[in-house]
């Protein structure tokens, strides 16, 4: 969604308008796309929706405005349970289908949005290692706080919600794991947009000048406050979208499914994407759910002694994201997004064949002065200039 | 009454660890101003070493001594392997390599050793001494209290009294001065993890006998603890760290003797939000100068 080559195709969209349309073909494209996959692929890639509307708050939380939580998990457990609660109230109403999803989905959204609110209110006096460690002890009291009200939240056991059948419309066109793929997309799209929209509007500008220099931002009248609070709120909100529909996929809510492990995936989702970018937060979300599979059925493949793989089972994929996450910090603070970022940089500067524009300008100076690439090319938390 | 005194008494011994490991936490903070999340694991790497000696010799105390001697030099390896090159740009990125060390630490001890609990069995009794009637601590306790105010009174000594002491706070409140001064700033970082370490270190090895077992996992709640207790105390203050042990401690040991254990990590992170709310800075911190 941040790619210079969509203004080729559509010159005379810009600003807000662009992200919509590019969002639209997207969309489309991506539930087109559900046809070509299996049921455990749409499975997977339902599942991978529901992560990236969490990595994707993250990642605006993290690369504009500077503050880290390790509690991300939390906050989407928060929107999971709300949607459950809703759900199963909902149920015992008498209603379903459509309405009852629609309902408590924003239940989900409202409640993950006020617990962030809550988080924000207190990020907004912290510093980065101290706001990390609250949403860290978050993360660690979920299993507690679950099981203390477990009358309401019923323990380690968690909630179950109805199932969501497919639409009769669509009943002879799809199986239930298109449908919720197609489900999960429609929501991740919803809230990526939005994201997005945030991120180029007035609020993403304020987030990154607080984050760049705090006292500075504050002596040009933002109010620095808010805006981490708004940071914060936003974040959260997009979490819970995720959570919500976590929860919609398998039926289900407990304290096991959203631990301080899942917490640190999200992280690592977003810093290998590419702090502060979308698209870098759809390669995250896609490589956390694709890379333990894969690195699965690579261990299964090489018939090795039971004990050992069982042993691997769940550490290798921890070890290599964990090596991942150092390799892309020391390496490449900009993240896979900025690898693609600065292939993109390195052919035009090479041919010029790639964007028709550089014909006439150098390539640098028509990004800076196309007037929707500048928000493009600042809003990446690039500490390390690409362009030498 | 007789359960409210035990209770105190268990508090303490338990809340000196966390002082301990909170302390490890404040000597990285005032070295190289970073929290280091990855504190947890690498004591566990240390632990899981001495376990490994206790079996081989059969002596606690040289499982002590190398799992303090590894702890060091696990920090050394993490300071200069790793921590030196992380980027400056942005204060988080220390914290996410250390993150990112942590998965790597904890998956490889579970590849290398399973998941399974291992007993590590204390030196020494652990059954409460009576006074009187009263139930109140254990010679493993009392052990543990020891041990933990002779490293405090050692650590307290080394930065006041030596040269080596003076040059390491130089080197943390005003580096660029003490390079000028002569002092190899580089080297007192370097040092200062390796300090840290080793103490965080003995800091698991004490507690772990008295927990669950040793496990990939078993200093995770150590380091929310301990890392509670730093900010309870100030991150920049080693007597807040101190005090701020005793009092997290206490306040475990009487939610978890009242109120059960399930409620303990609320009210750490009740006890968290409350202080954070209000002195964001932790109750011994410095005054903070104004910024706009």
């Amino acid at each position: 969604m941040t790619g210079r080559r969509v203004p080729r195709l559509l010159p005379g969209l810009t600003g807000t308008r662009r992200v919509l349309v590019t969002a639209v073909v997207l969309t489309v494209l991506a539930l087109g796309g559900t046809f070509l996959l299996d049921p455990f692929r749409n499975f997977q890639l339902a599942t991978a929706a529901a992560y990236l509307c969490a990595v994707a708050g993250l990642t605006l939380l993290i690369g504009l405005s500077g503050q880290l939580s390790l509690g991300h998990a939390a906050l989407m457990a928060a929107g999971g349970y709300g949607y459950a609660l809703t759900s199963n109230a909902l149920t015992d109403a008498g209603l379903d289908g459509l309405p009852r999803f629609l309902a408590s989905l924003v239940a989900a959204v409202v409640i993950a949005c006020l617990l962030g609110l809550l988080l924000g209110l207190a990020a907004a006096r912290l510093r980065g290692p101290y706001l990390a460690g609250l949403t860290l002890a978050l993360v660690i009291a979920l299993p507690a706080i679950t099981s203390v009200w477990s009358p309401v939240f019923r323990g380690d056991q968690g909630l179950q919600t109805a199932y969501n059948p497919v639409p009769t419309a669509l009943e002879r066109l799809i199986a239930v794991e298109q449908w919720q793929a197609w489900v999960a997309i429609l929501v991740a799209s919803v809230v990526v947009t939005a994201l997005t929209i945030v991120r180029r509007g007035t609020l993403g500008l304020r987030m990154r000048a607080v984050r760049d220099d705090e006292t500075a931002a504050r002596l040009n009248g933002v109010p620095a406050r808010s805006v981490k609070v708004a940071a914060f709120t936003v974040s959260a909100a997009a979490a819970g979208a995720g959570g919500a529909v976590l929860c919609f996929i398998t039926q289900s809510v407990s304290p096991g499914g959203y631990t301080l492990a899942f917490s640190l995936l999200l992280v690592v989702a977003a810093i290998v994407g590419g702090l502060g970018s979308i698209g870098g937060a759809v390669i995250g979300s896609m490589v956390i759910v694709v890379l333990p599979w894969l690195l699965g059925a690579g261990t299964a493949a090489l018939d090795l002694p039971a004990e050992l793989e069982q042993r691997l089972s769940g550490n290798l994929a921890v070890l290599v994201f964990g090596a991942l996450l150092i390799a892309v910090m020391l390496l490449r603070p900009d993240g896979l997004a900025g690898l693609a970022g600065a292939w993109r940089r390195r052919r035009a500067r090479r041919g010029g064949s790639a964007l028709p524009r550089a014909a006439t300008t150098p390539p640098a100076a028509a990004d800076s002065l196309d007037p929707a690439g500048v928000a493009d090319t600042s809003g990446h938390s690039r500490t390390i200039p690409i362009e030498r | 009454m007789d359960r409210l005194a035990f209770l105190l008494a268990t508090g303490l011994a338990r809340g000196a660890i966390f002082a301990l490991f909170a302390l490890s936490l404040v000597l990285i903070w005032r070295a190289a101003r970073i929290i280091n999340f990855a504190q947890g694991a690498m004591a566990l790497v240390a632990t899981y070493l001495a376990f490994a000696v206790t079996g081989l010799t059969g002596s606690y105390a040289a499982g002590l001594a190398a799992g303090i001697l590894g702890g060091a030099a696990v920090g050394f390896v993490v300071e200069r392997g790793l921590m030196r090159h992380a980027p400056h740009s942005s204060p988080l990125s220390g914290i996410i390599v250390a993150i990112g060390l942590v998965m790597v630490l904890q998956s490889l001890l579970g590849i290398f050793f399973g998941p399974q609990y291992r007993p590590m069995t204390a030196p020494f009794d652990e059954t409460p001494i009576f006074v009187g009637d009263v139930p109140l601590l254990s010679p493993y306790d009392l052990f543990v209290l020891v041990a933990a105010l002779a490293v405090m009174g050692g650590l307290a000594l080394l930065f006041t009294r030596t040269s080596l002491g003076l040059q390491l706070r130089a080197s943390a409140f005003a580096p660029e001065v003490s390079r000028l001064l002569g002092v190899r700033v580089d080297r007192m970082v370097t040092i200062g993890w390796m300090l840290s370490a080793a103490v965080a270190a003995l800091a698991a090895m004490l507690l772990i006998p008295t927990e669950l077992g040793l496990n990939p996992h078993s200093t995770d709640i150590l380091f929310v603890y301990a890392f509670t207790v730093a900010v309870v105390g100030g991150l920049d203050s080693p007597v807040g760290a101190l005090l701020g042990g005793l009092v997290v401690g206490v306040v475990m040991s009487l939610v978890t003797g009242y109120l059960g254990s399930t409620v303990a990590p609320i009210g750490v992170l009740v006890l968290l939000v409350a202080v954070l709310l209000v002195k964001p800075g932790g109750i011994f911190s410095m005054r903070q100068a104004r910024t706009a």
